[in-house]
């Protein structure tokens, strides 16, 4: 089917339509549709404002762009019936207004989704990340309310496991369980952080999420709080975000002046604060270990494991670190119930993921999918397609990810798919480059990063990386001489085996993977 | 605020070091840790000067060189590497007259290269002070200088 032969329907959402039920609609507009079968061939967005006021809940249709007003949901199985099966305009509720001839559906395309509605990114864009009550206004702090005043501890954590949710900082470690060890832990106080440091090049998900929709994420933060016992929380952020600092500075005020935040949430016993701890400037910081030896006020560099943090974390106590992108699916999960959740993504990977697309493509930028969609997919359908010439890899997870090549292009990226080839999704950055790109430039490239990044504590990793990129340098140059790729991959493999931390394991990914998919470019260089 | 305000604003805590130092650095108008503000904190918050330099000298953020009032931190991360960073970084240099690391005569700018800024979407991207600009070539750049160089003069006028 092309893409013409899909209807969109968009639903207005604004302070009018949500009184007059618009949500109820939408949700109603997606039932039919899967009822009648036309699932594939309708989808269902959420717009602002569409035009057309004091007519209850307005909806449009593309591409006929009709408009309907004062829609009910009794309405709503006659008018998929007429609109869709039968091909007619739905007489009883049309309005003389015309749909305008494009509109931005740009970066969310729910047709590629197995059930619709985004969940991270649901706010951004359509309220005032500043105004707390906007927030209030679509739903917000009611999570909070339900766990604090109808769920136990035990209850919550019990929901986040059946979800399924997995840590969208880049491991994938699943979020209930995570939650269970620091719940076990005895001593007090413990602590919640959000690792705000998003240090992964290409990645950009956290600030936009933080900037869209800065509630979002004290609310989930709140709700762990609750469901370990903590009752401090901390977001670690990196020192460029300044407009993201400066919303959740304000965010927390707002939620504290409402009883949000602060002692006694909700008139309840439960007290819970957050502070927010500003990073310098260090990639390796936003590893978990690195990320409690900075908020202490040391260098940067990786703790031993275990302990685990969940057992002694800051200030060597109890501590649970999440993922800015974990914590905004908390409070949805908690509303929604872990079996919505679950209509998200695959069964090993539910939910959606955010996805920062970068690179030759005609529309970089934000999206947010089901998980288990295809980078074929997320090339041409979400990304515009190549911006000029043909693919030839992507980078998935950022510098410490994984190429992918054309013939990985139907692999669906999702926790499970990907760790049976041996890769991570990693951080959500896709870069995608045509053939222009010299993977020997690229490589240097990569490495160099990481040669400024390693802090420098093990010897693998320290010295790996200088003298990988040696040869890169090397080889790039015209002067490297045969056996220099085994070198490479020797020196790769041994970093991935003996370093220390994660940065030292994942820095050869890319290394390792071109030497693998492109042996020929390699050699072609040398043979110069 | 003097560097005893910045250390009791934060309570005199360890774990509150990056940010004194991240404010200390602020308040100087040399963008700098200097000698002497070391040594001050040092006897305030009773860390000694080796851990505090220690600890700093890990940051890139942190500089224990005077800097230039605008401070030019050029991306060469990937999205941008693809995308043309290091020509923006020539067009800097030779417009400025200064490579990666120094600082112009009149101390207005100093020049960094830099890991990710987080704007990759409009890569090339760059960051001047706080202020970020995307999706730059050689003439925008040149303009953004011109424009910072134009308001400074009038300034001193
Ligand atoms: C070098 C390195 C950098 C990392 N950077 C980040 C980061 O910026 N943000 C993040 O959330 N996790 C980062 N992680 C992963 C964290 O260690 C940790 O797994 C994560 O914060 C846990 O949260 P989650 O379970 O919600 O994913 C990084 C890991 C490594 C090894
Ligand atoms: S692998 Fe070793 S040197 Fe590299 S960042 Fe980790 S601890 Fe530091
Ligand atoms: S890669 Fe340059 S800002 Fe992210």
């Amino acid at each position: 089917m092309t893409k013409k032969d899909i209807a969109q329907i968009l639903v207005g959402i604004d302070g009018n339509t949500v009184l007059s039920g618009a949500r109820k609609i939408k949700t109603k507009l997606i039932t039919e549709i899967n009822k009648q079968g036309l699932l594939d061939q309708v989808s269902v967005i959420e717009t602002g404002s569409i035009g057309p006021v004091n007519k209850g809940v307005v909806i449009g249709i593309y591409p006929t762009r009709e408009i309907y007003g004062n829609v009910t949901e009794n309405d709503i199985s006659e008018f998929i019936q007429e609109r869709f099966i039968k091909g007619r305009p739905y007489k009883k509720l049309l309005l003389p207004e015309k749909l305008p001839i494009e509109i931005d559906l740009t970066a969310y395309d729910p047709r590629k989704t197995q059930y619709f509605g985004r969940i991270v990114l649901d706010n951004c864009g359509k309220i005032n990340p500043e105004d707390i009550k906007e927030y209030i206004g679509v739903g917000g702090y009611e999570a909070l309310g339900i766990a604090l005043k109808e769920k136990t501890p035990e209850e919550i954590i019990e929901i986040v496991k059946n979800s399924g949710l997995r840590g969208r900082g880049g491991a994938g470690f699943p979020t209930g369980l995570k939650w269970s060890f620091a719940a076990k832990a005895k001593r007090i106080p413990k602590y919640v952080i959000c690792n705000a440091d998003e240090g992964e090049p290409g990645t950009f998900k956290d600030r936009l999420i933080m900037e869209g929709d800065p509630h979002k994420i004290l609310e989930g933060m709140a709700i762990c709080g609750y469901a370990i016992g903590a009752n401090t929380g901390y977001i670690y952020i990196r020192g460029e975000y300044q407009l993201s600092i400066q919303r959740l500075k304000k965010a927390i005020k707002d939620a504290e002046k409402l009883g949000l935040l602060g002692k006694n949430i909700l008139g309840t016993d439960f007290d819970f604060e957050v502070k927010i701890k500003i990073g310098a400037g260090s990639y390796v910081c936003g590893e978990e270990t690195t990320l409690l030896n900075s908020m202490e006020g040391f260098r940067g560099e990786p703790r031993l494991k275990p302990p685990f943090p969940a057992e002694s974390g800051f200030l060597s106590h109890p501590t649970n670190v999440n993922n800015v992108e974990t914590f905004a699916n908390i409070a949805p999960i908690v509303l929604n119930g872990a079996e919505w959740f679950k209509k998200f993504g695959t069964k090993d990977s539910p939910g959606t993921k955010v996805y920062t697309i970068l690179g030759h493509i005609n529309r970089p930028g934000l999206i947010e999918v089901s998980m288990g969609i295809t980078l074929r997919e997320i090339i041409y359908d979400y990304a515009g397609g190549i911006s000029s010439g043909s693919f030839k890899m992507a980078q998935i997870g950022g510098t410490a990810g994984n190429i992918l090549s054309s013939e990985f292009l139907d692999v669906p990226l999702d926790f499970e798919s990907l760790r049976k080839l041996g890769y991570s999704l990693g951080s959500g950055a896709i870069l995608i480059m045509n053939e222009t790109v010299s993977v020997v430039d690229f490589m240097k490239c990569c490495i160099k990063f990481f040669v400024h990044e390693s802090c420098g504590k093990c010897t693998p990793c320290r010295e790996g990386t200088k003298y990988i990129y040696e040869i890169l340098d090397k080889i790039s140059s015209g002067k490297g001489k045969t056996g220099d790729l085994e070198t490479l991959k020797l020196l790769g493999k041994s970093m991935k085996d003996t370093s220390f931390c994660p940065l030292g394991q994942s820095a050869p990914n890319s290394l390792l993977d071109t030497l693998k998919l492109f042996p020929e470019e390699y050699n072609q260089i040398l043979r110069k | 605020m003097t560097v005893k305000d910045i250390v009791n604003k934060y309570k005199n805590k360890r774990e509150n070091l990056l940010l004194i130092l991240h404010e200390i650095q602020n308040c100087h108008p040399q963008n700098y840790l200097s000698k002497e503000d070391i040594e001050l904190l040092s006897k305030e918050i009773k860390i000694p000067v080796s851990d505090i330099v220690g600890t700093a000298s890990f940051y890139s953020m942190f500089s224990f060189t005077p800097r230039g009032k605008y401070i030019i931190r050029v991306c060469e991360s990937l999205p941008c590497h693809l995308l043309g960073a290091q020509t923006i970084f020539k067009a800097i240099e030779t417009k400025l007259g200064i490579k990666e690391g120094e600082t112009t005569k009149d101390g207005l700018f100093t020049l960094e290269g830099t890991s990710c800024l987080g704007i990759c979407s409009v890569a090339p991207a760059i960051m001047i002070n706080d202020e970020a600009y995307g999706n730059l070539d050689e003439e925008k750049i040149g303009k953004i200088l011109d424009q910072i160089r134009e308001k400074e003069s009038k300034n001193n006028d």
